[in-house]
């Protein structure tokens, strides 16, 4: 049923959603490859492009900024529409907003392999690049907000609040951290120094981890979990209550990154105790989810898109525990500076990150197109990669990051190092050979995935839904 | 319950939910990273530090150019272990000419932050160009290409060391007059072996 020819703008959604599954396959692509170059360090060919260096630029920023953000972009588009009953607010503004993050980070991974590189960590490019995105960044607010102005019903659902977050904290991290006065096109210096660039970076660093990798998935959580398993949220309260002490709590776990670095020692005390703090909303969404879930358990047998979901839950339980024991400092003397931190990033980024948005993909797809998923049987495929590539990429840091960790410390009884890092480094490769393979397998299911995905939309136009007619207030 | 009832009216206005989020979640950095950065002790130069001369100051870039930080970090932790491995704990005020900061968070490689003195400029150079040839067990990349490039290659010392000082870098205009002059003739990897043979030592950008 049509209301003044009114319909939700889903096209945007789809093509995002494109873009997304595109940055998938090239971010895990090249982490691949830079795996590889730590087990066989000669395969870059003495090519400055292929450079570890700057192919592993690639690939973070790939994952994060062109995978994470076009998903989220495109299921908050999606959300926003169905939870405001509204089509989107300034349509145009949608599509730049879309296309134009496509165009920054095509420019941007191409000049990370050129080496413009403002040398902090997830905020690598350079100052035209963060502007560009500040602007773009400026107008995805106006769409999101504007749509839930003008919505049709009273209560802003949960999502929206998380999405809100997202949009919100990101662009204040983001313009904080980027300062910087330009040089040339691709230089700039930072308009902090040493110890305080370093609480700025890491503030930016670990809330970027917050609020896109934890916080914006969230909302697709809140979303796209009730929708899958046809339930509503378990408890509204206790999403109250978890997303504003998140929002609190999670702004100041940024100095655990820095523990028994030159930075005073309240802000690294304070630091750790947030994170530990940090638990207990983590973990009261963990509990809404599976809650949610909860009676809905027969579906996973039928539903792989669900199982990706259910998974995915699972992952960040483990990773919002595994995050504040190593922001305790005692923990943290070992953890630091080794792979375990590369493989707590990845339980977040394969085991949450990646498979709550493959899950939603396969949930969305379909029905943008109005078809049945091409193949349900590739989907459970590629689940199972995932999990098992997931799985091992994370046992092979463990093996790694402890070892490293507990042996650079070790000293025998006259006091004098027992290892040098030469042979600890050497010691490093079976792990490294075995986390390339573990990646691989994460990204041939990705693989399958992109196939499985296209040849279900292929040929099929978006289908047209108008929202459901006003309901008045009360009525 | 109260704090619901006061939740029903953010939750039914969007203006008062984004100043909700931005209120609540603007807290944490007010209290601990505003301070941080209005703390001056923290960013005060050690008395015998000297900011990066041009030649330094062109590796550091290269260093950063080439994502070095993402496998060495400049951070010797105040432990027994990494004392003994590297040398002197690393102080807040050796940092204050650093923009950006190199901590990093990874050692692929070994801490680089007391490595000035323990290798020879030309073994820094054989590494940096072929790393095996050294250290047969490495995995670092060789950087072939350092040594085919003129060190002042895009003539922009002089607008570097400028944009510094109006940061607070002391450069005077003397300096800033030689600095094509000093870099004359130099590559990229003399840039870089000079700026690691200075890491962590009195003097440029230096310890006290």
């Amino acid at each position: 049923m049509k209301l003044n020819g009114e319909q939700y703008h889903d096209r945007v959604t789809a093509w995002l959603t494109g873009f997304a599954i595109f940055w998938s396959l090239l971010g895990m692509a090249s982490g691949v490859y830079v795996a590889a170059e730590l087990v066989w360090p000669t395969i870059d060919f003495g090519h400055e492009w292929l450079s570890y260096g700057r192919l592993r630029n690639l690939h973070t920023n790939t994952v994060i900024f062109g995978f994470g953000i076009s998903a989220l972009m495109a299921t908050a588009f999606y959300s926003v529409q169905r939870t405001c009953h509204v089509p989107l607010f300034a349509p145009r503004l949608a599509w730049f907003c879309a296309l134009g993050w496509q165009a920054g980070m095509l420019g941007g991974g191409i000049s990370l392999l050129a080496g413009w590189n403002g040398g902090k960590e997830y905020a690598e490019l350079e100052w035209p690049f963060d502007i560009a995105i500040a602007v773009i960044w400026i107008s995805f607010a106006i769409v999101f907000f504007g749509t839930i102005a003008k919505r049709r019903i009273q209560p802003i659902y949960v999502s929206n609040w998380f999405y809100g977050a997202l949009i919100i904290v990101v662009a204040m991290l983001h313009i904080v951290n980027s300062l910087a006065i330009p040089v040339t096109w691709s230089k700039s210096y930072s308009l902090f120094a040493g110890t305080q660039d370093a609480v700025v970076q890491w503030w930016y660093g670990h809330n970027a981890v917050g609020f896109l990798l934890t916080g914006g998935f969230l909302g697709m959580l809140y979303y796209f979990l009730p929708k899958h398993a046809d339930r509503p949220i378990w408890s509204y309260r206790l999403s109250i209550i978890a997303f504003w002490a998140f929002t609190y709590s999670y702004i100041w776990a940024g100095p655990h990154h820095l523990h028994y670095n030159a930075v005073p020692e309240w802000v690294q005390s304070l630091g750790m105790v947030m994170s530990l703090v940090l638990l207990a909303p983590s973990w009261a969404t963990l509990v809404n989810g599976v809650m949610t879930v909860a009676g809905a358990w027969e579906k996973l047998r039928t539903d792989p898109a669900l199982k990706f979901i259910v998974l995915s839950l699972a992952f960040y339980g483990l990773a919002t525990f595994e995050g504040p024991m190593m922001a305790i400092k005692s923990v943290n003397v070992v953890s630091h500076f080794t792979d375990w931190t590369i493989g707590h990033v990845h339980s977040g980024a394969l085991g949450w990150n990646a498979l709550i948005t493959f899950g939603t993909f396969y949930f969305l797809l379909p029905r943008l197109v109005g078809a049945e998923l091409y193949s349900t049987r590739l989907a459970n495929w590629h689940f199972w990669l995932a999990l098992a590539g997931v799985m091992l990429y994370v046992l092979a840091m463990w093996g790694a990051g402890v070892s490293q960790g507990l042996l650079w410390l070790s000293l025998d009884e006259i006091g004098e190092l027992s290892y040098s890092f030469k042979d600890i480094m050497a010691s490093m490769k079976p792990y490294y050979a075995l986390r390339m393979v573990a990646g691989f397998t994460f990204f041939a299911g990705a693989v399958l995935m992109a196939f499985n995905l296209w040849m279900t939309a292929k040929g099929r136009r978006i289908v047209c839904i108008a929202p459901p007619p006003p309901v008045r207030e009360g009525a | 319950m109260k704090a619901f009832d006061l939740h029903r009216k953010l939750e039914r206005h969007s203006g008062l939910l984004i100043f909700g989020i931005l209120f609540v979640s603007a807290i944490g950095g007010l209290v601990q990273v505003l301070p941080t950065v209005l703390d001056a002790r923290l960013v005060t130069p050690a008395p015998t530090a000297l900011p990066y001369d041009p030649v330094a100051l062109t590796g550091r870039d290269i260093y950063i150019r080439e994502s070095c930080g993402t496998c060495h970090s400049q951070q010797v932790r105040p432990l027994l272990a990494e004392v003994r491995r590297y040398g002197p704990f690393s102080k807040a005020e050796e940092f204050a000419f650093d923009r950006p900061f190199l901590w990093g968070s990874k050692r692929t490689g070994p801490d680089l932050h007391r490595i000035a003195g323990k290798y020879s400029d030309a073994w820094h150079r054989i590494h940096l160009l072929n790393p095996r040839a050294v250290v047969p067990d490495s995995i670092m990349p060789a950087y072939p290409w350092l040594a085919e490039r003129p060190a002042d290659s895009g003539k922009n010392i002089q607008a570097k060391m400028r944009a510094l000082r109006r940061l607070g870098h002391p450069y005077t205009d003397a300096d800033i007059e030689a600095a094509p002059g000093a870099l004359q003739g130099l590559t990229e990897v003399d840039a870089l072996v000079a700026y690691l043979q200075g890491l962590g030592m009195p003097g440029p950008g230096g310890a006290p």
